[in-house]
């Protein structure tokens, strides 16, 4: 299981790339690899404001359909459009091109409840004792 | 790996949509020896098949199959089933695996006459090979000629040394096979065809294939379209239901009336216009009346769009109805559309 270490993550199994005020969300290989082939992705709009632990989408496999809970609050600031035509994307570039969306955030200290790529690690393989 | 009606198979062996194309363009394998067979023998067991199922199997010939309905005194669904006639003293019924022991127990309560009814289910291995390219692929591995194995007709022989039933009978819309080994002759069977099948594109396939597949044939499956809930007529099962034939069958009556009175409802296909999949228990509406339920959805593989599959209200049910699905608060425009959704081989 692929886990970059400049990353965080949260339970729900999404990453955080954190850059200049900027959260660049997307969902851990973990989850792309339980999900099986991602068939359709659902994004609030740029410029909505997503509130951490609810959810802000939908990412789907061919058989069900898994909520995406926003692991920080603030505005939505970017989303990567490309994945409406081409979902499969997060299948195979999960960390990079399969990034989902760019939260400005609104406050800095939710980061502190991430877990580092140790922990993440950790998490999963408890999770999947 | 996931339970599934007792018992534990793999939604996907490499990927749903990989393993769907496999069938679709060469063959998959599927192992489905979680059905159930109910043995019907003895003098009258053409009589008792004929009270228990809904469809005509005096039409059959030795080594034919059916496939039919176990309807209750209410008219509603106790299982879909396939019928296979070896003699018109000797019948086995293959259920679907979530109704084994219901159908077991039904077929024992309500059997007719000087018959034995017996559960075989532990007599079999079943493994379904299904593609265009099953006949060719499988033929080296058997004495029996495929060529003279009609559609929904079985022979008996071997595969692969082990005594077989080789049926063409199938749930993906593609020609195939349904092979009945013994249990302890499955593995080598199963490893015979992969490696036969596989430097030809041959997959193993599991219970997500399998889904899409049947989806975008409209196939029912036992806990979405049929249920105790709904009769088989507004199913769009009245093909398998004999209401003309004389002789009598559990449910006939009850069935003859609902006929009478006309369908409240129908099951249709319809084809996703606005982004979104259609799942299981989504409402359907027209307008702002909710008209209907999903019963099934997907994302179709063979043909890039959302489809489902659900009942709707007899009024809104015709081919062309635009009508929405009400996908997490928001409608989605989708239309009802002919089915199957994708051609079966005879029409492409």
């Amino acid at each position: 299981m692929n886990a970059p270490d400049d990353l965080k993550y949260t339970k729900e199994h999404e990453w955080v790339r954190y850059e200049n005020g900027i959260a660049t969300i997307g969902i851990t290989d973990h989850a792309q690899s339980s999900l099986g082939d991602i068939v359709y992705v659902e994004f609030p709009e740029e410029g909505e404001t997503v509130t951490k632990d609810d959810t802000y989408g939908v990412v789907e496999s061919v058989k069900a359909v898994s909520d995406c809970y926003a692991p920080l609050s603030g505005k939505v600031v970017d989303i990567n459009t490309p994945l409406t035509d081409n979902p499969e994307t997060i299948n195979e570039d999960c960390y990079g091109e399969g990034w989902m969306l760019k939260v400005e955030l609104s406050d800095e200290s939710e980061l502190d409840d991430l877990m580092d790529h140790d922990e993440y690690k950790q998490f999963v393989a408890e999770e999947t004792a | 790996m996931v339970e599934f009606a007792g018992w534990m198979m793999p939604v996907q062996y490499t990927g749903v949509i990989e393993e769907h194309n496999a069938v679709r363009k060469v063959a998959g394998l599927f192992d489905v020896s979680h059905m159930g067979e109910i043995e019907v023998s003895g003098r009258d067991a053409t009589d008792c098949v004929q009270w228990l199922t809904t469809n005509n199997v005096r039409k059959l010939e030795d080594g034919q199959a059916q496939y039919s309905v176990l309807c209750n005194e209410h008219g509603t669904v106790v299982d879909d089933v396939i019928v296979y006639r070896f003699s018109p003293t000797r019948y086995i019924v293959v259920a679907n695996a979530s109704n084994a022991a219901k159908d077991f127990a039904w077929f024992q309560s309500h059997s007719k006459g000087d018959v034995t009814i017996r559960d075989a289910s532990g007599d079999y291995a079943l493994i379904a090979f299904q593609g265009p390219r099953a006949a060719e692929i499988l033929q080296p591995l058997t004495d029996v000629d495929l060529t003279a194995v009609a559609h929904y007709h079985f022979a008996e022989g071997a595969v692969e040394g082990s005594p077989a039933i080789i049926a063409r009978t199938g749930y993906t819309g593609e020609d195939g096979f349904e092979i009945f080994v013994g249990p302890s002759d499955a593995p080598k069977v199963w490893q015979a065809l992969i490696e036969k099948g596989k430097p030809r594109g041959v997959s193993p396939a599991g219970l997500g294939a399998r889904d899409t597949l049947r989806i975008e044939m409209k196939y029912s499956l036992y806990g979405h379209e049929i249920t105790e809930e709904t009769n088989p007529i507004e199913a769009g099962l009245g093909w398998v239901v004999k209401l003309k034939n004389p002789d009598d069958f559990v449910g006939k009556s009850t069935l003859v009336d609902i006929k009478a009175r006309g369908l409240t409802r129908k099951l249709v296909g319809f084809r996703m216009n606005d982004p979104g999949i259609p799942r299981e228990g989504y409402s359907i509406l027209v307008g702002e009346n909710d008209v209907g339920v999903v019963t099934s959805g997907t994302m179709s593989p063979s043909l890039s769009c959302a489809v489902g599959i659900g009942y709707v209200a007899l009024a809104h049910a015709q081919e062309g109805t635009d009508i929405s699905v009400d996908i997490r608060g928001r409608p989605r425009k989708a239309t009802i559309v002919k089915t199957p959704f994708y051609p079966p081989p005879h029409r492409r």
